[in-house]
C-alpha cells in the first residue's frame, strides 16, 4: 500500500528541520543517507498508525519543540551517591569541561563525531545496524530520524570488566533546546559495563542507542527520566544479544508530559538473558509510553519485562510489549507483566501485551493489570495509625518495588527509592 | 474507657441492617468478652468502632474515654488509644514489617504531640516485645504478614499491640485458626498486657479462648444486640448449651 503523502511530507519536514551534522566518514554518511532513506519509505509517525495509538506523536514531529520550564534544582543528582565515571550534556551537547575525563579501564570511550569521522571504526558494524534491524517488523521512524541527523552521542567500546559505572547527565539550560543524541556501544566477549543515564535532557529529546553485546558480556543500564514537567522525549534501545550474554536494563520516569520508551532487543545466540523493566510515577498531564519488542531467534533464551505505572490526576500510562519467538527458538522463557496503580479516577492505564509465537517447546506469559489501592490494606495501615496519605506513599512504593528489585545492584536500587521517596513527599507537601 | 450507647448499624452498599442498638460500657482496666452465633454483628462492631469504610451510623453512638470514636477517621481513633486485632490480619507485600510498624508509632506518638522514637530505641523495644511471642528477627524483616501461617499472623498482631501500647484493644476471633499451643502462646502475650490503663474487648466463638484470657464480663450478642450480661459462668454455660437455650430465653 502507498504511504499517504501527508506521512511522505511529515518525513521530509523531519529531516529538513535537523542541521546538518558535520560531515562524517564515507561509511557514517551511507549510514546517514540510508536511514534518511528508511524514514522517507515509511513516512513520518502520526497518531492513526497502529503503534501510536496510545501516544499522539505531533508535538514529537512539531516543527518546533514546544518550550519546556526549567524546574528548581537541590543540585544533587539521584546517583551522587556512586562512585562513577560523569560524562555531561547540556541540551544534548556533549560538554567535556563539566565531565570527567573520558578514560576508564576496559573500554574506550570517545564522543560520536570522532567515531563517525574515522575511516576505519567498529561503529561502522553498530551505528545505524541494529536500529535497521529493529525497523522491522514495526518501523521505528523517529529512530531512523536520530541515525539520519544525530551529530552528538558517545561510541563506547568495552573491551574488559569496567568497574565503574559510567554516568550519563543530560543536564537542560534551554527552555527551547530540541535534542538529538545517538550512543554506539560496543561490548566484546566476555566484557561488562554499567551505564546510568539521568536528567531531563531537552525541552524535547530524542534518544537512539544500539547495543551490541558480545557472547557471554554483560550490560547493566540504569536510567532515571525526570523532572522538568513540561520536557518530551522519546527514546529508543536497540540491543543485539550472543550467546550467554545479559542485558538488563530499568528506567525510572518522574515528571514530563510525554515519554515514550521503545526497547527493541533481539537474541541471536543461545542461553542468554535480557530484562527490561520500568517503574514511573505521573501526576497531571503526564503520559507514559513504554513500547518493547523482543525477538527471540536463538535457543534457551530467557526475557523479562516488568512495568509498574502508579499515575494521578489524570495521568495516562501506555504499556505495549510485544515478545516474537521464531521457529526454532526452543525453550524460550518470556514474562511480560505490565501493571498500573490508578490513585483517581481521572488516569488511566493502556496497555496492549502480544505474544507471537512459532516454536511448540517454549514458556511465554504475560500479564497485565489496572486497578486502585488496595482498601483492605489501606484500613489495616491506617487502623494502626498509620496517616492515611503515608499509607497510600507505603502501598504505591510498594507496588513499584516490584519493577526496581529487577535492578540487582543495592546501592543503585536504593537511589531509585529514595528519588521515588522525595517525588512522594513533594507531591504530599504541595497538596496534590 | 469505652462507651457504646443505643448503636445502629447498616451496610453503606445495602439497605441492611447490621447492629440495631447495642449498649456496652467497658470500665478501666476490664476484660470484656463478646460471643455470640454467627451473623450477630459482633465484627461489624469491631469495624465500626476501628472505622473502616462500607459502614453506615443511622443511630447512637460509641466514645472512647469521652472522645466521640465514629467522628475520627482511623489513624485518628489509633492515635487515641484504640487497636484492633483483625480476624484476618492482611498481607501487604513490599512493605516491611519494622517500616510499618515504626511508621505507625510514630505516626501514633506525632499526632499525640510526643517525640518520635528514633531507630535504635525502636529496634530496642521491638526485639524484646517479640521476643516474649516468638517472632523470629526474621519474620520481623519480613513484608507485613506474607508468608505467615496463621498463628504467626495471629502473634503479629498482638506484637503489634505490645509496641503500640493502645489503651483499648478490641480482639476480633483472635482465637480463629489457632492451635491450643498458639492460642496458649497469644493468650500470656495479651495477659502480659493487662494493666489498670488498658482495656480489653474480646470477641469470640468459643469459650476455649477465656479458659486463658480471663474476662470480667461477658456479652452475648444476637441479631445486633446485646441480649445477656454476665460473669464468666454465662461463657461457660454458652460452651455447654450453645446458644439456643439462651436465646430463647430472653426472647
Amino acid at each position: 500500500m502507498a504511504l499517504a503523502q501527508p506521512k511522505i511530507d511529515l518525513a521530509d519536514a523531519l529531516l529538513a528541520r535537523h542541521a546538518t551534522p558535520a560531515a562524517g566518514a564515507k561509511w557514517a554518511e551511507t549510514a546517514r543517507r540510508s536511514a534518511a532513506e528508511r524514514l522517507r519509505a515509511m513516512g513520518g509517525p502520526v497518531r492513526r498508525d497502529e503503534y501510536w495509538k496510545y501516544t499522539d506523536p505531533s508535538s514529537l514531529t512539531a516543527d518546533v519543540a514546544p518550550p519546556a520550564a526549567l524546574m528548581e534544582r537541590d543540585g544533587t543528582s539521584i546517583f551522587s551517591q556512586v562512585d562513577r565515571l560523569t560524562i555531561v550534556f547540556v541540551d544534548g551537547v556533549i560538554d567535556l569541561a563539566q565531565s570527567d575525563a573520558l578514560a576508564l579501564e576496559g573500554m574506550t570511550i570517545e564522543p560520536l563525531s570522532d567515531a563517525l569521522g574515522a575511516d576505519i571504526h567498529w561503529a561502522q558494524s553498530v551505528y545505524g545496524a541494529l536500529e535497521t534491524r529493529g525497523q522491522d517488523p514495526v518501523p521505528r521512524p523517529l529512530a531512523a530520524l536520530n541515525t539520519a541527523v544525530a551529530g552528538q552521542g558517545l561510541a563506547i567500546h568495552v573491551t574488559g570488566k569496567v568497574e565503574k559505572p559510567v554516568s550519563l547527565v543530560y543536564l537542560h539550560n534551554d527552555v527551547a533546546s530540541d535534542a538529538v543524541i545517538h550512543h554506539v556501544i560496543r561490548l566484546d566477549a566476555g566484557a561488562e559495563m554499567t551505564l546510568l543515564e539521568n536528567g531531563p535532557a531537552a525541552a524535547r529529546f530524542n534518544k537512539c542507542m544500539e547495543v551490541d553485546v558480545a557472547d557471554g558480556a554483560r550490560f547493566h543500564h540504569v536510567r532515571a527520566q525526570g523532572r522538568d514537567h513540561e520536557r518530551r522525549a522519546v527514546t529508543h534501545m536497540f540491543a543485539r544479544l550472543g550467546e550467554e550474554s545479559s542485558f538488563k536494563s530499568f528506567t525510572l520516569t518522574v515528571n514530563g508530559v510525554l515519554t515514550r520508551n521503545e526497547a527493541i532487543i533481539e537474541f541471536t545466540g543461545d542461553n542468554a538473558h535480557a530484562t527490561v523493566a520500568g517503574a514511573c510515577a505521573g501526576d497531571g498531564t503526564f503520559h507514559h509510553d513504554d513500547t518493547v519488542f523482543i525477538t527471540h531467534d536463538a535457543v534457551n533464551c530467557e526475557s523479562r519485562q516488568v512495568y509498574k505505572k502508579v499515575l494521578r490526576n489524570g495521568a495516562t500510562g501506555a504499556f505495549q510489549g510485544k515478545i516474537l519467538v521464531k521457529a526454532g527458538a526452543q525453550k524460550t522463557d518470556g514474562y511480560q507483566i505490565s501493571q498500573g496503580l490508578l490513585l483517581d479516577e481521572e488516569s488511566q492505564f493502556l496497555a496492549k501485551p502480544e505474544l507471537e509465537i512459532y516454536a511448540d517447546d517454549v514458556a511465554c506469559s504475560h500479564g497485565s493489570t489496572v486497578g486502585a489501592v488496595d482498601e483492605d490494606m489501606l484500613f489495616y495501615l491506617t487502623s494502626r495509625g498509620v496517616p492515611r496519605h503515608a499509607a497510600q506513599d507505603m502501598l504505591v512504593l510498594a507496588f513499584l518495588d516490584e519493577a526496581i528489585q529487577e535492578v540487582e545492584d543495592e546501592v543503585l536500587a536504593n537511589a531509585i527509592r529514595n528519588r521515588l521517596g522525595g517525588w512522594l513527599e513533594r507531591r504530599s507537601n504541595s497538596g496534590l | 474507657m469505652l462507651e457504646i450507647s443505643n448503636l445502629h448499624v447498616k451496610l453503606e452498599e445495602e439497605d441492611k441492617q447490621i447492629l440495631k442498638g447495642v449498649d456496652l460500657s467497658v470500665g478501666a482496666g476490664q476484660v470484656h468478652a463478646i460471643m455470640g452465633p454467627n451473623g450477630s454483628g459482633k465484627s461489624t462492631l469491631s469495624y465500626v468502632l476501628s472505622g473502616r469504610d462500607g459502614y453506615e451510623v443511622t443511630e447512637g453512638g460509641a466514645t472512647l474515654e469521652g472522645q466521640d470514636l465514629l467522628d475520627m477517621e482511623p489513624e485518628e481513633r489509633a492515635a487515641a488509644g484504640l487497636f484492633l486485632a483483625f480476624q484476618y490480619p492482611v498481607e501487604i507485600p513490599g512493605v516491611g514489617n519494622m517500616t510499618f510498624l515504626r511508621t505507625a508509632l510514630n505516626g501514633q506518638r506525632r499526632a499525640r504531640g510526643e517525640e518520635e522514637v528514633n531507630a535504635a530505641e525502636f529496634l530496642k523495644l521491638v526485639r524484646a516485645r517479640a521476643k516474649e511471642l516468638q517472632i523470629s528477627d526474621e519474620m520481623l524483616k519480613r513484608p507485613v504478614n506474607v508468608g505467615f501461617s496463621g498463628g504467626e499472623k495471629k502473634r503479629n498482631e498482638i506484637l503489634q499491640m505490645a509496641v503500640l501500647e493502645p489503651k483499648m484493644c478490641v480482639m476480633d476471633e483472635t482465637d480463629s485458626g489457632l492451635d491450643v499451643d498458639a492460642m496458649k502462646l497469644v493468650a500470656d502475650g495479651v495477659n502480659a498486657l493487662r494493666s489498670e490503663g488498658r482495656s480489653f474487648l474480646v470477641i469470640t466463638h468459643y469459650q476455649r479462648l477465656l479458659d486463658h484470657i480471663k474476662p470480667d464480663v461477658v456479652h452475648i450478642m444476637a441479631d445486633g444486640r446485646i441480649v445477656k450480661t454476665g460473669g464468666p459462668e454465662l461463657a461457660l454455660e454458652v460452651e455447654k448449651n450453645g446458644y439456643a437455650d439462651i436465646l430463647e430465653e430472653v426472647a
